[in-house]
């Protein structure tokens, strides 16, 4: 292993890297004396994970690694809840919508922990724990305003469109903090899009359309004032400086609000999201 | 064992862009490799193009012709231009025009048989990617491409499944196409905008996939099954299907990506 060759290289172009790599010399010694014990597949990562940090920037912008616990624990709380009711079985989901629908977002969601874990773990970060929820949104007593969500197929599904919605808002948040990172910006993003095919096929399930489509002061469709703060701002006409509604659309001159809404999705700040699920569906 | 010079070219290039929160280099290159399965949209990616749309065939040859041609735009068409948040825009719009030009004409030429449930969502489509079309147009001002002439001779508009068939192409094709360009827009606020007009895409792929196959809203052909990552595509797979149905090429030289 050539590891000390690399330090040498790298000290040719920058003479301090010894002094940023102080405090990891314990780190080297480990990974010299580990030998043929790492596998040597992974053991470039180990050497970016000693580099990355010796090299990280303080700002006050999330990092990457932050975004990530982030995205991971919205997806614990969705791979709970999805397992929470496939749990349940036929007594909570009719058998067709379990095969046609329940069982590969219940999957896409596991699958989503697992590659966020996975990635955090890669770039040298460590993945949160998962939070205690409270799927009736009760803040901890389990009798919350959706009291009936393991129980009743109707508040289950009303449950799941709101958190793949919300889902959607959260991820379309975080991409401005991982610009021209081609691969996390790219799962990310890659996310986002399977997170909106959830949220369009239970929306259809529930009889509305796939998109939201909201009225000029109203961003919520979904009929549950409960849940006007996940769906607040989806009212927006104004993108990128211009108020869509001037534009003109397939039949006239304008286009209504009802199109200028369901066209394009609106984002959520995590502040924004951890205000709307700490202390009913994430247990403080 | 791992061969030191492969190592050192990695760390000599990750010097060159530093370590901060937005760009992990190094990561990148190992990730493409061996984690994020960043290929993992184009093995598979131009089996949309044969959902009853297109030939295969067609495309191999122009990948062929690619290879002896200078990388000049054809007379008959557009290139994206300079690298820059306007080529990626201006990819988005070129999308977006045959988009809306796709579901203008299912709209003024209904299949047969189509359901009053069927034109009500058809119909919000096509004012969905009409209004896409018209914000691209308007945000990008002069530096708008010209508008595109599609040709659309080989679908079937009278038929169901053809006509779904290929609005499942456009929409699948739309999301991986903004997936895959995201990383290349260099302005948050693009960016966000960028992120808005996605998901919208993806919602009407995942009614579109229902409609031909109820519960196939975010199936495999899509999605990767083992870490359910929609797929993504670069701008030269996307154009290449985009423009069998264009008649006006659009080529994206600097992104490695001439029209033939």
């Amino acid at each position: 292993m050539n590891l000390l060759n690399i330090i040498e290289e790298i000290e040719n172009v920058d003479p301090e890297v010894y002094g940023r790599l102080s405090q990891r010399r314990d780190v080297i010694k480990n990974i010299t004396s580990f030998g043929s014990k790492v596998a040597i597949a992974a053991l470039p990562f180990a050497v970016g994970t000693m580099f990355k940090k010796a090299y990280a920037q303080s700002t006050t912008a999330p990092s990457v690694i932050d975004v990530l616990n982030y995205a991971l624990t919205l997806e614990y709380l969705e791979s709970a809840f999805y397992n929470a009711g496939k749990a349940k079985g036929t007594a909570l989901i009719p058998a067709d919508a379990a095969s046609k629908y329940f069982n590969q977002v219940t999957t896409d969601e596991n699958n989503h922990v697992t590659f966020l874990t996975a990635v955090i773990k890669q770039l040298g970060g460590t993945p949160v724990t998962s939070p205690k929820f409270d799927l009736t949104g009760g803040g901890g007593n389990n009798n919350g305003p959706f009291a009936d969500v393991l129980t009743n197929y109707s508040t289950f599904l009303a449950v799941a469109q709101v958190f793949e919605d919300t889902g959607v808002r959260a991820y379309k948040g975080q991409a401005g903090f991982l610009l021209n990172n081609q691969v996390v910006l790219t799962a990310a993003l890659s996310i986002h899009a399977v997170e909106a095919r959830h949220a369009s096929a239970i929306r259809q399930i529930r009889g509305l359309t796939p998109w939201i489509t909201s009225t000029a002061t109203l961003g919520n469709d979904t009929k549950i004032s409960l849940v006007d703060g996940n769906y607040d701002g989806e009212q927006n006409v104004t993108q990128g400086g211009v108020d869509v509604t001037t534009l003109k659309s397939a039949t006239g001159s304008t286009t209504s609000v009802a199109v200028a809404t369901a066209a394009f999705d609106e984002a959520l700040s995590s502040d924004q999201v951890l205000k709307l699920l700490s202390g009913s569906f994430i247990v403080k | 064992m791992v061969k030191p010079m492969r190592l050192i070219g990695r760390i000599s290039y990750t010097k060159q862009t530093n370590y901060n929160s937005k760009n992990f280099s190094f990561m990148k290159t190992e990730s493409q490799e061996n984690i994020l399965q960043a290929n993992m949209a184009r093995r598979s990616f131009l089996r949309y193009a044969g959902v009853g749309v297109a030939s295969v065939g067609l495309l191999a040859t122009a990948a062929c012709h690619k290879d002896h041609q200078a990388p000049t735009p054809p007379a008959n068409g557009v290139d994206l231009g300079a690298k820059n948040d306007f080529a990626i825009l201006n990819y988005a719009y070129a999308l977006e025009q045959l988009e809306a030009a796709f579901y203008l004409q299912v709209a003024a030429t209904p299949y047969s048989g189509i359901t009053s449930a069927e034109t009500a969502l058809l119909t919000d489509i096509r004012d969905h990617e009409v209004l896409h079309r018209e914000f691209f147009k308007a945000a990008l001002g002069s530096k708008a491409i010209q508008d595109l002439t599609p040709d659309f001779s080989s679908i079937d508009f009278s038929n169901r499944a053809k006509v779904l068939a290929a609005a499942k192409a456009f929409e699948d094709t739309g999301v991986t196409a903004y997936d895959g360009a995201g990383y290349l827009i260099a302005d948050a606020n693009y960016l966000l905008i960028a992120g808005k007009i996605v998901s919208v895409e993806a919602r009407h792929a995942a009614l579109i996939s229902n409609l031909i196959l109820p519960g196939s809203f975010a199936a495999s052909d899509v999605s990767d099954p083992a870490t359910s990552l929609n797929k993504s595509a670069s701008i030269p797979e996307v154009l290449k299907i985009a423009n069998m149905f264009l008649k006006t090429k659009v080529s994206a030289v600097n992104y490695g990506y001439t029209a033939s």
